[in-house]
């Protein structure tokens, strides 16, 4: 078995995601694939991808469904990636040390050379967010883009993960959860940030905003008519007068 | 237990190099960089400057690499050789494929130029293939814009000058009430995304009127799941509200719009409904200072909106507002007298119209910036009432559409806010008054043997004379556009090319020609029809009633198979092309831009970009500017020559900036043989800022239109007065009511005198308005998914992977009432056949209405899919259920089934019942067409594919 790591990391890298303003674009989900098929993990491999059941690697998806409020419902579009918990029971379960988390930063990795491609890590993880290659026969996962973060050799203002910088609703962010001061933990306390399924205890690093409440204007009310004497007609002569 | 650390390389290599380019994997075109290494594409990421999308991309963006390698790219010319359909060819070399093209086409020049249809589908270089066509001399061109949105451009440009999407664009930052009509996931993607995104931010309210509750509307404040057909209905009780409750902006409307126009009252002459103008041919208003007719535009008059007056030469007249009140304070446009038919209940309607009054009259928005209008007068400040509205499709693809467009268009004006600080903002080049539009060519005496045509084939009629009819009324063009069947049809009407021409009306083809548009398949209505039309043979001479077809395509679609000469083209990162301010601009509100392509790769297959090959059949068939005198091309280059070297008008090319010899001039000046370097020096695009006096109130605003005129974009000054009332509407009217030269035929004549109405109706759409209807009681529409463009999306390898199959949605309460169960196979009947599809339950949809996503469905053995892909065993169109007909009229003359004044596609009229599949039939779509067996060349399906492997650095490396 894995451990995590004996002291609490430095960082606490992770996103926001903000479920107010994701139009279920998929545009995290496929910028991502065309990141991460040529870069840590790489490939991102396509099984059958152009016939009956194509089935490929995907560290980021989609769902979307509907759920009944007092409104009279809601069109959720919810994306879904490894949450880089701090208890991450991916690792704890990992019987050769290929899944760890970082010390320094808090994101949960797959050392593809230590894989035995047993899955257990992918019973463990509560969310699902674990993809195994079935060509390779290893388990892949969101990096986080570990090669785009500290990547020296791209822009600073590109040194943020592949979903986050194509978002175009903005509904992504990053940043370091262990500094109260940044986007990220400021956001969260803003807009009520939550975990995903606290009662799974596995502590995740990634927070979800809720939708705002809905701006409802002025209810029920009816335009007054513009007045009592001549209508409309008699009330824009008298604007018209002034 | 162990604690793992392994090193890892936190700065690999991303790139060798990084282009700038434009994307097209749909119609958003927002600026790219791909990311180059060992020669092949890395990836791909929005370009951070550029003004579309400022670094932001859409999941079809972020699939291009998959795009670019896709098997289902053609990879040689091709020349059929089985029967058509059969999807049986031969490869040719290009020469040989250029020769064929050019025998036929110079064949048909030399007789008939009429009997070229070509049109160009989804086509980004319409100013370039337009003028091509005009070279020709065939009068039969356009590109998709008929079975698109050309509701909204007609009807934006006949009323404001401009146009929803590509002409304007919401104050997303001032703005503090944005209502969408029909917008699912469609244009204009990212840039509507990114503002959803800031309105939500500083708490403004976003209503969606939409029957179907996804994409975009998911996120709304409110969403109004209204009945199909009938926004228009809706947004006229708005109106009625408005103007009942006096909440209207009374100033905006004098100054700016043609409310106080003065429209003479004379039932059954020939002047009725017409402005009165003064001697100089000024529309009038009535001066209540002077207690005559005053200019509305010299700025010195205090001009009445109602009321009755009496000319000096006896006339009677009444300001355009007068008719206004007067229509839309009528009871039948009360909140209780639509609620039923639109499904918005009474008090909603009340309420949306008590919180647009509010957003635009208390929460007014100022801009700190002086600005000078067109007569000198100066404003200190910049005022906006800041409302914004935005509809595309949904509306569009009604045959009420325009009428629609234009009543959310009153309703903007109303409240005062089209280019003001919160409303809707113009686009430069637009606005543009309707005088500086083109007007249609292509009469008879305009089209000669080997002679170009000598004007645009597309424009904006202003009143009959502008029509392409003989003195009969027949129409001129194949696709009868700029007829009185739809005589405002600016962007013709592609959707009717294929079966006019089957049928030989108005007249038979010889070569039908098309670029990028699927119309054996998606893209036409009545698709089992159209593949028989396309296969039909004339039983005395054994050709097929349409003798020849060219087709180009980047991709192995559904239409190669029923063309005999396929000329492939590349993908969009392997060729020049250019977003000309001349064609369908990408400027912002506060700048012009442009762009451009370049190829960032080369060619793996033996394709030639469209354009090229089309310079080059131009230069063979001696096509005026196609050619020198000597005989050479003009052009040897190709396109990349073509776009620095062409100039439409002196000064003026297909690109704006760096012009003038040595770059220094933007928008007019000499051609500078080093203008594509710059491009690619400034990221593919070019952007200049409209000056900050004049960023609102462009239409009137001095500094705005000197800006516009010193660029080239605007002719004059003069201001663009909003028009309300449409005397041109009106002129129609009355040629059916009997007046003028030219006039419709008599069996047109009603139909003529009531769409052709100057102010904003509403009525069913046309499927509702057929005998029988009762036995077809719901609506069907179409949704565009976001992570899809058309059937080309839908080979991606990635993309197919999130539509690679759809489903009938409906509502829960509805299918319990049908006894239809969540995963039941149903059958979907019209007026024009039937389909087997799989049905998926929601909550979120219009009772009455069935959906599904656009253009999933594909043939088997079509894309260089496998013949079992869910595209084609689960997967559907709508379109087998559509007629491209109406029923016939008495007297037995079919119309198009459109929008009877701009010819735009009635996609969404569609009518269907419901009823379950038996359980002991197939799990399967139907109709289910034979699988397409092609013998061309086409790349390997690699299984499993490992997009990426070769980048990674081995241990060690």
């Amino acid at each position: 078995m894995t451990s995590l790591p004996a002291q609490k990391s430095k960082k606490r890298l992770g996103l926001v995601i903000d479920l107010d303003i994701c139009v279920g674009c998929h545009a995290c989900a496929v910028n991502c694939k065309e990141w991460n098929t040529g870069g840590y993990h790489a490939p991102l491999t396509d099984t059958n991808p152009y016939g009956a059941d194509p089935q490929g690697v995907w560290f980021n998806r989609i769902h979307s469904f509907e759920v009944a409020n007092d409104t009279g419902g809601r069109t959720v579009h919810f994306p879904k990636s490894c949450l880089h918990c701090d208890n991450a029971p991916c690792v704890t379960v990992c019987p050769t040390g290929a899944s760890y988390k970082r010390a320094e930063d808090g994101i949960v990795l797959v050392e593809e050379a230590k894989c035995i491609g047993c899955k257990l890590c992918s019973w463990a993880c509560p969310y699902g967010a674990r993809e195994f290659d079935e060509d390779v026969g290893v388990m892949k996962k969101c990096t986080l883009c570990i090669d785009r973060i500290y990547n020296e050799k791209l822009e600073e203002v590109d040194r943020v993960p592949a979903c986050v910088s194509t978002c175009p609703a903005n509904a992504r962010h990053y940043g370091d959860f262990n500094d109260p001061n940044s986007k990220v933990s400021q956001i969260v306390v803003e807009r009520g940030g939550y975990d995903l399924m606290p009662e799974m205890d596995c502590a995740p690093t990634n927070k979800y905003l809720p939708p705002r409440k809905p701006q409802s204007g002025v209810k029920g009310a009816s335009l007054p008519d513009a007045d009592n004497s001549g209508g409309f007609l008699g009330w824009l002569d008298r604007l018209l007068s002034d | 237990m162990s604690t793992p650390s392994p090193d890892i390389d936190l700065s690999p290599e991303v790139s060798d190099e990084v282009k700038y380019t434009t994307c097209y994997m749909c119609a958003c075109r927002c600026g790219i960089r791909v990311h180059m290494k060992d020669g092949s594409v890395r990836y791909i990421d929005g370009n951070p400057n550029h003004p579309v999308n400022k670094g932001v991309l859409c999941a079809k963006g972020s699939a291009g690499i998959m795009q670019h390698n896709s098997p289902a790219r053609l990879t040689n010319p091709l020349r059929r050789v089985g029967p058509r359909g059969s999807g049986q060819f031969e490869e040719i070399e290009w020469d040989e494929a250029l020769d064929v093209a050019t025998s036929w086409l110079a064949r048909v020049r030399g007789s008939d130029p009429r009997k070229l249809a070509f049109f160009t589908g989804r086509d980004q270089s319409q100013s370039f293939t337009s003028w091509w066509a005009q070279q020709y001399g065939t009068p039969n061109y356009a590109a998709h814009g008929g079975f698109c949105s050309v509701n909204i451009a007609a009807a934006g440009l006949y009323t404001m000058g401009s146009a929803f999407w590509e002409f304007s664009e919401p104050d997303w930052e001032n703005t503090r009430y944005f209502m969408m009509f029909g917008v699912a996931e469609d244009h204009d993607s990212n840039p509507i995304k990114k503002g959803l995104s800031k309105l939500k931010g500083h708490g403004g309210k976003f209503v969606s009127i939409n029957p179907v509750r996804t994409g975009y509307s998911a996120i709304a404040d409110e969403w109004l799941g209204v009945t199909p057909g009938t926004d228009g209905l809706f947004v006229l009780a708005l109106v009625h509200e408005l103007l009942r409750a006096g909440k209207v902006d009374a100033g905006y409307l004098a100054r700016y719009t043609n409310a106080c126009w003065l429209v003479i009252q004379n039932p059954g002459g020939a002047d009725d409904g017409l402005f009165a103008r003064g001697e100089e041919g000024n529309a009038l208003c009535w001066d209540r200072k002077a207690g005559a007719p005053g200019d509305p535009l010299t700025g010195d008059v205090s001009p009445e909106l109602k009321g009755e007056f009496t000319l000096p030469d006896g006339r009677r007249v009444k300001p355009a507002f007068q008719l206004i009140a007067e229509r839309y304070l009528g009871s039948e446009y009360a909140p209780a007298a639509v609620a039923d038919r639109t499904g918005v209940d009474a008090e909603t309607i009340q309420r949306i119209a008590s919180e647009l009054a509010q957003a635009a009259f208390e929460e007014e928005v100022v801009i700190d910036v002086p600005w000078t209008d067109w007569t000198g007068r100066k404003h200190d400040k910049m005022i906006g009432r800041p409302v914004t509205m935005h509809a595309m499709r949904g509306i569009s693809a009604h045959s009420n559409g325009f009428h629609t467009t234009r009543a959310i268009h009153l309703l903007q004006l109303l409240l005062g806010s089209i280019d003001v600080p919160g409303g809707m903002r113009y686009k430069p080049p637009y606005p543009k008054p309707l005088s500086a539009l083109p007007k249609p060519t292509g009469n008879a005496a305009d089209i000669q043997p080997n002679t170009p045509l000598p004007g645009p084939h597309l424009g904006f009629p202003r009143g009959p004379e502008d029509l392409l009819v003989d003195e009969h009324g027949t129409p001129q063009r194949i696709d009868k556009a700029f007829s009185w069947d739809t005589p405002l049809s600016a962007h013709g009407l592609m959707h009717m090319v294929i079966s006019n021409a089957w049928k030989g009306d108005p007249y038979p083809i010889d070569t039908l020609f098309m670029y990028m548009a699927n119309m054996a398949w998606n893209s036409s209505m009545n698709t089992a029809e159209t593949i028989k039309m396309l296969t039909d043979e004339d039983p005395e001479t054994g050709e097929y009633k349409i003798p020849r077809i060219i087709y180009s395509d980047a991709f192995y679609s559904e239409t190669v198979a029923y063309a005999d000469l396929i000329l492939p083209d590349t993908t969009y990162l392997e060729r020049w092309d250019c977003i000309s301010l001349l064609d369908r601009p990408i400027s912002d509100a506060d700048g012009v831009s442009d762009s451009i392509r370049h190829p960032v790769v080369a060619p793996d297959r033996n394709v030639r970009p469209f354009q090229d090959v089309l310079l080059a059949l131009g230069a063979s068939l001696g096509l005026n500017g196609m050619v020198n005198p000597d005989g050479s091309p003009t052009y040897p280059e190709g396109y990349k020559d073509y776009l620095t070297n062409h100039e439409r008008r002196p000064g003026v090319g297909p690109l704006a900036g760096w012009r003038g010899e040595n770059g220094e001039k933007h928008g007019q000046g000499a051609v500078n043989p080093n203008q594509l370097d710059r491009y690619i020096e400034n990221e593919s695009f070019w952007r200049q800022e409209v000056p900050e006096s004049g960023k609102y109130f462009k239409n009137v605003n001095k500094d705005y239109l000197e800006f516009a005129v010193e660029l080239g974009l605007l002719g004059d000054t003069k201001p663009i007065i909003h028009q309300i009332y449409s005397e041109e509407l009106q002129k129609f009217r009355l040629a059916a009511q009997g007046h003028g030269n030219v006039q419709p035929p008599d069996d047109r004549r009603e139909r003529i005198e009531t769409y052709f109405d100057p102010l904003p109706i509403w009525y069913a759409p046309f499927e509702e308005q057929q005998d029988g209807v009762e036995e077809f009681p719901m609506h069907a529409i179409t949704q565009r998914p976001m992570a899809m463009y058309h059937s080309w999306g839908g080979q991606n390898a990635w993309l197919r992977q999130i539509h690679g199959s759809n489903r009938l949605y409906m509502s829960r309460t509805k299918a319990a009432s049908l006894d239809v169960e969540d995963d039941s196979w149903v059958w979907v009947s019209s007026r024009n056949g039937r389909i087997r599809v799989q049905v998926k339950l929601m909550d979120g949809v219009n009772d009455d209405t069935v959906w599904t996503w656009n253009a999933i469905g594909k043939r088997s053995g079509t894309w260089n899919l496998d013949k079992d892909a869910p595209e084609a065993t689960t997967g559907f169109l709508m379109n087998h259920l559509i007629d491209e007909l109406l029923p016939a009229q008495a007297g037995g003359y079919r119309y198009t089934n459109s929008d009877p004044v701009t010819g735009q596609a009635a996609w969404y009229d569609l009518r269907v019942k419901i009823e379950k599949a038996g359980p002991e039939e197939a799990k399967e779509s139907s109709p289910h067409f034979p699988e397409l067996k092609p013998n061309i060349p086409l790349a390997e399906r690699v299984s499993p594919l490992r997009y990426g492997a070769g980048f990674r650095k081995k241990k060690g490396q």
